[in-house]
Formats: C-alpha cells, structure tokens, sequence
C-alpha cells in the first residue's frame, strides 16, 4: 500500500502525460506518440489505485477478469470497426463513458465509506453535490449519446422530431434537475437520487431527438464535451487528480470542436441545439424551383474534361462516406497524376458527420496527408483550378451562401467550387442537400451532373481516362 | 485559517481547462477525428473510480450492491479504454506524407 500523498503525485503524472497525448496531435508526424504518452498515463493510473488501495483480495480477481472482458470487446471493436462507422462508434463511446459515471457515482452513494465521503444518508454535502452533478451529467451523456449513435447508425431516422411544447418541457426539466440536486443535497433520500438519474436520462434523450442528421457534428462534439464534465465531476468526488484534469481537457476539447462547427456552419450554438433546422423548407423549395435545365454527363464526358485538365481539385462530402467510394476516388487520382495533372482534396469543416471525418477517409484510401487542405488555404485556388470534382458534397458548395441573405445557410463559409473553369458534380439526384435548399451550381453553364453512385461512377470515369 | 482542499482541486480543475483550451486549438483540424476518439479513451480514466467502487467489498461478499456498480464501471470504461486508444492507433497509422520519389 502507497500512501495518499504518493499517489495523488502519480496521478499528476498521469495528468500530464494525458496533456501531452492531445499536444502530440498537433501534426501527424507526433501523433503516434502522442498516444503512447496517453496509454502509459493511463496504465499509471491503475496501476497506482491498486496499489493505495492494498486490497489484493478475491475482489481484485474480479477486477482483473471485468477490465480483461471489457478490454477484449474494446479491442475487437477497435480492429473490426471499418473508418466510415467512426462517428457512430464515437457516439457509442461516448455513451459508455456517461454510464461508467452513472455507475460510479451510484456506487458511491450507496456505500460512501468506501471512498472516505461519510457514511450512507450522511454523506459529506460537498461530495454529494459532486457526485450528484456527475451522475447528472453522466446520465445526459448516455441517453443522448445513445440517440445520436441511432441516428447515425440509420436505426433511428435522421430527421429532426419535433412536437409542440418541446422547448418549454426541456426547460421545465432542466429547472427540476437543479432543484432535485438542491432537495437531494438537504435530504439525503435516496429516492431523489434515482428521480434524479431517470430525469437526467430523460432529458438527455429529449435534447438530442430534435436535431438532425447533418448536424451530428455538433452533437457529438458537445457530448465530447458533455463526458468530460461528468468525469470531472466524478473526479472532484473521489478528490482525485487524474481525473479532474482528464475531465477538464475533454471538456474543453469537446466545446471547442463544436465552437469549430458552428462557426462552418455560420449558425450559433444554441440554434443547433434547439434543433429543426431543414425540416420546413423542403416543401416551399421543390413547388416553386420546378424544372430548371441541367447539363448531365456520363463518365466519358467526365474523363474527357479531367484529362484535359492541368489542375484538379476534388470536394468530398458525407455522400463519399455513405458510397465507400474513397478508394475509388483515390485510383481515380493515381490514374490522373499519371498524366501530370496536380490534384488537392478541399475539405470543408462539417463535411461528413464528426471533425476530423472526411481527413480520416482519405488517410484510409492512403492519400498523403500534405495533398488535404482545410478551406481557408485553397479556397484562393479554385479560380485557377480547371476542374472541380464534388464527391457526395452538397450544401457546403452551394454559392447562395454568399449572395442571398434570405436564405438559411446565408453567412456560412462555403467552397468556392463555382470559380472553376468546370465542375463535376457526382450526385445520385437533384434532390435538395440537409439545408432543404436548392443548389445554383447544378444549373451553373460550366456545371456537370454524373447522376450515379459515386463509387460506380468514379470507377467508370477510371477506365475512361 | 486553512484553505479547503477543495479549492486546490478547483484550482487545478480552472487552470486544467485553460491548458486543454490552448492545447486543443493547435490541434490540426485534419486529426479532429483522432482527438474525439484519444479523449473519449483518457476520459475513462473514471476506471479509477470503478476500481475502488469494486474493491469496496469484504472478503465474506466480493459483491454487494456498490461493488456490483463498480465491476460494471470497470468493464464499460475498459471498452472504451482499449477500444479508444487501438482506434486512435489504428487511426493515426494511415496517415502518411507524399513519398518524394513520384514514380513506385
């Protein structure tokens, strides 16, 4: 057995190295590192809790056998999940985390001597506001976890659900969270601790319901967010270092990736999360834009421009992901650089459905790293470019973002993919993107529909070329 | 007078997000996915808080209701431990740099 004061130095440590694991992420070159420095910090971490606690009895078998189930469902998940399901299994994550927190902090209240906070129904009032905001937060994280993973995961519609009255019930419930912990903290019932979770579960589910697909970006980045606090909440209760930290580096991550996506959508936090956004405008939009002439193609058409091309830049959306067609695009590439032509890959930032989702797909198809830009630094080169290919992308390209302020997406920073000399558009249909809204590209003179899969069709435009 | 430990925490806890606020943002957008998922595995350090939870039964009873919470803690926050950092592993290897020769 290690004493208090040697132990809460090793969970520093383990703080530390934690920090360093998301410093090493600032290029691909330290990443890996990085996460080396973040697995020894948590192998400290354990290590350390079973030496302070001494207790190597039956219990630490089971400890043992539980940590080597979880783990080896952990990491058959991890070697079996293909890349484009990596939102939905963040999203699980996530709502494992919320409950691992649920669990913890029920477990504290029910045998508080166990982690020195009191004894059961009179538990030290700091603690319990600790462990109650924790279990709250938790809560929250798993029940809206759950639905974002539904939705994501296609089980669930990724249509926004409404009802009458849903913002004030919301608000009604927040309000009675903070007075069940106010009541819970001066009571000590037990009974309020369980109204208290099945609340915060509850809510978590209501929050999450009215928002759409397309805006999953956020949410799983606010419920990023969402897990770290439950866990710095946990970690106040247990007074331990490793935690607080954790919980605090999470928490801000987690609220600066959906700062990060508001802003790509040009739309404020609280309006994502009140949700609804493109449920209303499909109908006024399809009645009265009927018919507008398009030029489509097929993948001849398509090859024929490209070779011709000296530059080309290729625009990647959620519909790339949902084809599994970045290998093919990545062929289509080689075959392209073949012939001298330079090729980059724009990426917007909330194309797909999490940060980061897009760069991912592409690494998979082995394209080096150096040939993706974020939007501000090629934004400038689509006037020089000759071709612009756009792979399952839509609202993000859509250029009444700039010049009509009565439309929805009006403000949102958007590819400038209509200065090219040409552009392919890869699309099944003229159907509206996420936003509801029609795309003026599609009837751009220099714009060409390739109706199809866009897997099919880039394979087709391969051996075209 | 004595300071409340709790303030040290608090202490910790305020600096600790300002730390993650400017070590966040030099994260390099195209590595956001990697981050959802390293947080989302160093985040299960609430483990800790399992073990405890689970060791908290006597050598009569391994399992009482408390320490039952906790063996469940310990295998949820497990999968997420493993599942974490191999698919931030798994992640992080495919990103590579263009090779300097062209031709292969």
């Amino acid at each position: 057995m290690i004493s208090a004061n040697l132990s809460a130095i090793f969970y520093l440590v383990s703080g530390v190295l934690f920090i360093l694991a998301l410093r090493g992420l600032s290029s691909p070159e330290t990443s890996r590192q990085g996460n080396l420095f973040g697995i020894l910090g948590m192998i400290i971490a354990i290590t350390v809790t079973f030496l302070s606690t001494g207790n190597f009895s039956a219990g630490f078998t089971y400890v043992i056998i539980f940590i080597l189930v979880g783990g080896s469902i952990g990491a058959f998940i991890a070697y079996r999940i293909p890349m484009t399901a990596m939102p939905e299994l963040v999203a699980g994550f996530h709502s494992l985390v919320g409950l691992a927190a649920v669990f913890v902090a029920i477990s504290a209240f029910l045998n508080p001597e166990a982690f020195n906070l009191g004894t059961p129904g009179n538990i030290k009032l700091g603690s319990l506001i600790e462990m109650s905001i924790g279990a709250a937060v938790g809560a929250i994280t798993f029940s809206g976890s759950v639905i974002a993973f539904l939705k994501l995961q296609g089980i669930m519609s990724g249509s926004p659900i409404m009802f009458k009255g849903q913002h004030p019930l919301n608000g009604i419930i927040l309000i009675s969270i903070v007075v069940l912990i106010y009541l819970l903290c001066s009571t000590q019932s037990s009974n309020l601790f369980w109204i208290l979770l099945a609340v915060s579960f509850l809510i978590g589910f209501l929050l999450i319901i009215p928002i759409g697909g397309a805006d999953m970006p956020v949410v799983i980045s606010m419920l990023n967010s969402y897990s770290g606090w439950a866990a710095a909440g946990i970690g106040f209760t247990l007074e331990n270092t490793a935690l607080i930290i954790t919980g605090a580096l999470v928490g801000s991550s987690g609220a600066i990736l959906s700062y990060i996506m508001c802003k790509g959508m040009n739309r404020s936090f609280f309006n994502v999360i009140l949700g609804g956004f493109g449920s209303t405008e499909d109908s006024t939009n399809s009645s009265s834009k009927e018919q507008r002439p398009v030029k489509s193609g097929n993948a001849d058409d398509a090859a024929f421009l490209m070779k011709n091309a000296s530059s080309v830049i290729i625009v990647p959306g959620y519909g790339m992901a949902v084809a599994q067609a970045q290998h093919a695009l990545r062929e289509m590439v080689d075959t392209l650089k073949k012939n001298d032509i330079k090729v980059s890959y724009a990426i917007h930032p909330v194309a797909g459905r999490m940060p980061g989702h897009m760069n991912v797909l592409l690494a998979e198809a082995n394209v080096p790293y150096d040939e993706v830009f974020e939007l501000e630094e090629i934004n400038n080169d689509f006037a020089n470019a000759d071709v612009a290919f756009v792979i399952g992308a839509n609202d993000v390209t859509n250029p009444v973002a700039k010049t009509d302020p009565q439309s929805p997406i009006y403000g949102m920073p958007v590819l400038d993919v209509e200065k090219c000399k040409s552009v392919l558009f890869v699309k099944r249909s003229l159907s509206p993107g996420y936003a509801g809204i029609d795309n003026d590209l599609f009837y751009k003179e220099n714009t060409l529909m390739l109706f199809a899969d866009a897997k099919k069709m880039t394979e087709d435009i391969t051996k075209n070329l | 007078m004595e300071i409340d430990p709790l303030i040290f925490r608090l202490s910790i806890f305020i600096l600790s997000i300002f730390v993650g606020y400017y070590v966040v943002w030099s994260v390099t957008p195209s590595l956001h996915t990697p981050l959802m998922s390293v947080t989302n595995a160093i985040s299960s350090v609430i483990i800790v808080g399992a073990i405890i939870a689970g060791l908290s039964g006597n050598s009569d009873s391994v399992f009482n209701t408390s320490s039952v919470f906790g063996f469940l803690a310990i295998a949820l926050a497990a999968i997420n431990i493993f599942g974490g950092f191999l698919v931030t592993q798994r992640m992080l290897a495919m990103y590579k740099k263009k090779k300097k020769d062209k031709e292969k």
